[in-house]
């Protein structure tokens, strides 16, 4: 991350002064700080209600019903989590919420995936490998039905915006195949 | 059968909460309690993830507004002319995984600019429904608990990226 921020940022800025795009550049830095506030604000309101819901399911033991329930299924592709621990709840809800498009509700669900992930870590900053393909999965993005795109090409009034739905559900599942054997390659090489 | 998983999708979340409540009230949990105590979480959660979204949005608009993301483009475009890949394609796969709106806005625009039916949009609908905002994801996940070490992860993300869109391209080729 170090490495793309510190060639996103220079290489910007040396093409700015090339350019002549320092104002628009300069602007963009505070627009993107205000952009951040923003998505920071919206996620502080669906992060607290998901957080709010969970709480319930911890408590209620609701939490480890759903993981014993999802355990055979989930485990088969992340080996290290004990039990029936509540990551694997929180990891099953966020890839059911993320198949439906459920925006709002999948990344409340994965943050607390992240978080139930985290209490296994046992080198608390650096990365587990659960943690790995858990983010894989998200930024593989498996869905039924892209609803936003529909949305966008129905209101310009494509002849059948439906049609976008079994190509984009055959590349979605090809690349999410292929991003967990990259991401296993990986693993296997560097070891 | 579109409409009807919209319906469900719909469905999902208010029967899930009403569910969930349901469920602590029978166990004795005193639910509103609890629900207060979980939401008290969540500015703690943010709190961490917000200087991860900003270091990373800053960088990524100011890409944009410098006129480098325009050169990458026409670089790219340039580079892979021989497989008469529309530009629109091109600008989408770069800035898809960089940021959610801007993709959004520019995927807008190809619809309005080349039309509904066009490849150009074809294409860039697969790769819109099939890609992620992998930056977003990348920022909000690893912020919410705090990695600083990634191991090589960036390296797996970006190159699931590019075969994600070589597969959207494929695919929308195919079938189209």
């Amino acid at each position: 991350m170090n490495l793309i921020w510190l060639i996103l940022l220079s290489v910007s800025i040396v093409f700015a002064i090339i350019t002549g795009n320092l104002e628009p550049f300069t602007k963009s830095i505070f627009e993107g700080a205000k952009s951040a506030v923003e998505v920071s604000l919206f996620l502080l309101g669906i992060v607290s209600v998901w957080m709010g819901i969970t709480r319930i399911l911890e408590d209620s033991g609701l939490i480890y019903r759903i993981a014993h329930l999802f355990k055979p299924i989930i485990s088969r592709l992340f080996k290290n989590i004990p039990g029936d621990h509540p990551s694997i709840s929180a990891i099953t809800l966020n890839v059911l919420a993320n198949l439906f498009g459920l925006g709002n509700a999948a990344t409340p669900l994965g943050i607390k995936a992240m978080q139930e992930l985290d209490t296994l870590n046992e080198d608390k900053g650096t990365i587990t490998f659960e943690m790995m393909i858990f983010i894989v999965i998200n930024t593989a993005s498996i869905q039924f039905i892209p609803f936003s795109v529909i949305g966008i090409l129905a209101s310009y009034n494509a002849t059948n915006p439906a049609a976008v739905v079994l190509p984009v559900l055959i590349a979605t599942i090809i690349s999410a195949i292929a991003a967990l054997l990259i991401l296993f390659s990986f693993r296997k090489v560097l070891k | 059968m579109i409409q009807y998983v919209n319906y469900l999708s719909l469905l999902i979340i208010p029967l899930f909460i009403l569910f969930t409540i349901l469920y602590g009230t029978y166990k004795k949990v005193t639910v509103y309690d609890s629900f207060i105590a979980g939401a008290k979480e969540g500015p703690a959660i943010i709190l961490n993830i917000f200087p991860y979204l900003l270091t990373i949005f800053v960088a990524i608009k100011g890409f944009q507004a410098s006129g480098a993301f325009d050169f990458l483009r026409n670089g790219f475009y340039q580079l892979f002319a021989f497989l008469d890949i529309p530009i629109e394609v091109i600008s989408m796969s770069i800035i898809k995984p960089l940021s959610g709106s801007a993709s959004t806005a520019l995927f807008t625009d190809i619809v309005k600019t080349t039309g509904p039916d066009s490849m150009a949009t074809k294409m860039t609908a697969v790769i819109m429904g099939s890609a992620e905002t992998t930056f977003y994801v990348l920022a909000v996940y690893l912020g919410a608990v705090n990695i600083k070490k990634t191991r090589y992860l960036v390296p797996v993300c970006l190159a699931a990226d590019l075969v994600g869109i070589i597969v959207a391209v494929t695919v929308a080729r195919l079938i189209f």
